[in-house]
């Protein structure tokens, strides 16, 4: 649709002229910008789902031992024997960049080193499928902070390409479109004006012309008359 | 950048008692109710990684969708004590309908 309010000035062509090449430019860059993150996206919802499985699997199994283990103790028990944690985590996280999206990317100190010291109770007290359970858990926490990074990850991404996908279509579908046409618009109006001076020209010629032919006629008639009448008294 | 962060658990009591004895943060909660006010104060404290039961998480979507697009915290959905209730995987498939505009795996 050709915008009416657009001015057919030299000027204005200039302008939409430069605007277009910087919308076609954006557009590909912008368009390169989607496929390189959906590359990428792809590949992170890939690793995300395989890990998500294994994840939650492990963590079934966890959740059964625990429900063993609590079967065995009595429920005081059990809240006793973990209410005092003996281990803590230290979170860091880094931003590490991919196409202009900033992801996180965790890393984990724990406070004790080995990891058959996590254990915050006395073994006299507790059942030994406690231990199982909490060391099972142990060896799944490493997964799911990687997991929890990578979907964080595949999140980002994907909102990411959402916004260069609406800016794309954009581009594609209204800025270029319609700046080409405002182009087209303002190159038939100056034409026109073009032609129409030249019309008006030619037109103003012709009057001129025919009026200095009427004068000359004029002036030979008269020249013809008074010679005719000079020749007549003599 | 490289501060420390917190990482906290959120769900019912026996899902997340576990969690204790490897140091991390646990939040027994008993409703959806209590997990969104709880998810909301974490938002504000250094919480970078939030694990949160599925089982709450199925009446959470809008606490859940207002911080998806945060850099922090994470919220990442484990399986409770009743099982996988599908909703973290649904999520990716959501996630992927974003991204491309169509379901296409």
């Amino acid at each position: 649709m050709a915008n009416i309010t657009v001015t057919p000035t030299r000027m204005e062509l200039t302008r939409l002229k430069g605007k277009l090449k910087t919308a076609r430019r954006g557009h590909k860059l912008l368009k390169d910008k989607r496929d390189g993150l959906m590359k990428e996206f792809l590949e992170t919802v890939r690793e995300v789902r395989a890990l998500r499985a294994e994840v939650e699997e492990e963590l079934m199994r966890v959740h059964r031992s625990f429900t063993v283990a609590s079967a065995i103790m009595s429920s005081e028990a059990l809240e006793q024997a973990l209410i005092l944690p003996k281990q803590s985590v230290e979170l860091t996280m880094t931003m590490q960049n991919i196409m202009s999206v900033n992801v996180p990317v965790y890393a984990y100190q724990t406070k004790t080193q080995s990891a058959s010291d996590i254990y915050p109770y006395g073994f006299a007290a507790t059942s030994g499928e406690l231990d199982t359970a909490v060391s099972a858990l142990g060896g799944v926490f490493e997964k799911m902070l990687k997991l929890a990074q990578i979907e964080k990850s595949a999140q980002l991404m994907a909102e990411e390409i959402e916004k260069t996908r609406r800016r794309v279509n954009a581009l594609e579908y209204v800025v270029i479109p319609q700046t080409e046409e405002n182009i087209r618009y303002i190159t038939m109006k100056l034409d026109e004006n073009d032609r129409s001076t030249t019309t008006r020209l030619m037109k103003v010629k012709d009057m001129l012309l025919k009026e200095a032919l009427e004068e000359k006629r004029e002036m030979t008639a008269k020249a013809v008359a008074s010679s005719d009448g000079a020749a007549t008294m003599a | 950048m490289a501060a420390t962060y917190q990482i906290a658990v959120i769900g019912d009591w026996e899902s997340v008692m576990g969690f204790r004895a490897l140091g991390l943060d646990t939040y027994p909660v008993t409703s959806a109710d209590e997990a969104r006010e709880r998810v909301r104060e974490l938002a504000k404290t250094d919480c970078a990684v939030i694990y949160l039961t599925e089982t709450l998480a199925k009446d959470m979507g809008d606490t859940l969708s207002r911080y998806k697009d945060e850099l922090r915290p994470a919220i990442i959905l484990i399986p409770g004590r009743e099982g996988s209730l599908g909703i973290g995987k649904r999520d990716i498939q959501r996630a992927i309908e974003r991204a491309v505009g169509a379901d296409i795996l």
